[in-house]
């Protein structure tokens, strides 16, 4: 988080030196300071925070992208007279072990339309998910493991 | 320019509303209460964006646009723990699904760890 921290501040040295902070500056100020970061590479923690940043924001935009498509599924689901859903509760074996992955994964799962978290097991192995169209519950399984898991793990490990 | 941000501002509002509407029209057509929330929760928070993006892109102003933002974050972030708290609350107390629903592992999984 020090790197962050260390972004932040020659995000608004930038903007301050510019002599005026606004958030064109800022963000323009930022992404300079994450280029020196990667390019300096000697502040403690740097390396890391320089190749989890991609992660976040790659997450952010996978993350949108699913939200945009699915809402626009249950939106047509709840429109047409004959319904294509086929609602159902699917155990997805949990990687995630500590509070923040499972938190952040079923938090994830739960913001996507079409699919709501509903409990984890006791012995923490399983999430169970509710899905609106479970065609194929093998390839939901994989969809979650593949998309949103494998994708919370790379950034938090 | 400006015609040009009233567009893009009213459009954005347009979309929003329809989401909502959606939302409330789901509450009404689905049949089950885990079916009434993939409808609602999501929908509605979506809604709530784009009708506050809409807000953003008309301002232009940044104090307004960094609020837009934090709201957007705070709804991103209390939303899901809402409806996470919601369908487990359901779960816990035997809430029954509907007919249609194709599979419950859920409760296979709580059958074979009672016996």
């Amino acid at each position: 988080m020090n790197a962050f921290l260390a972004n932040m501040l020659l995000a608004i040295a930038w903007a301050a030196l510019l002599g005026r902070i606004d958030l064109g500056n800022l963000a323009f100020g930022f992404l300079l300071g994450y280029l020196t970061l990667a390019w300096v590479g000697s502040v403690p923690g740097s390396r890391a925070y320089v190749s989890r940043l991609p992660r976040a924001a790659g997450l952010l935009l996978f993350f949108l992208w699913e939200l945009v498509l699915s809402t626009l599924r249950v939106a047509l689901d709840v429109v047409t007279p004959h319904p294509m859903r086929r609602p159902g509760v699917v155990a997805i074996p949990l990687d995630a072990r500590t509070d923040l992955e499972i938190t952040l994964l079923s938090s994830l799962i739960t913001l996507t339309p079409g699919s709501l978290s509903l409990d984890v097991s006791e012995d923490r192995r399983y999430l169970y998910v509710h899905a609106m169209f479970l065609d194929d519950p093998e390839e939901f399984r994989r969809g979650i493991k593949e998309g949103f898991e494998r994708r919370v793990l790379e950034l938090l490990r | 320019m400006d015609t040009l941000l009233w567009y893009v501002a009213g459009s954005l509002a347009a979309l929003g509303t329809l989401f909502v509407l959606l939302a409330a029209v789901g509450i009404l057509r689905m049949p089950d209460l885990f079916t009434r929330m993939h409808a609602s929760s999501k929908a509605a928070t979506l809604g709530a964006i784009l009708v506050l993006s809409a807000v953003a892109v008309r301002s232009g102003d940044a104090a307004v646009i960094v609020r837009v933002v934090l709201i957007c974050l705070f709804l991103f972030l209390t939303a899901p723990v809402a409806a996470h708290v919601i369908a487990r609350a359901a779960t816990r107390t035997g809430v029954p699904l509907s007919d249609e629903t194709v599979l419950d592992e859920l409760s296979e999984h709580r059958k074979i760890r009672e016996e």
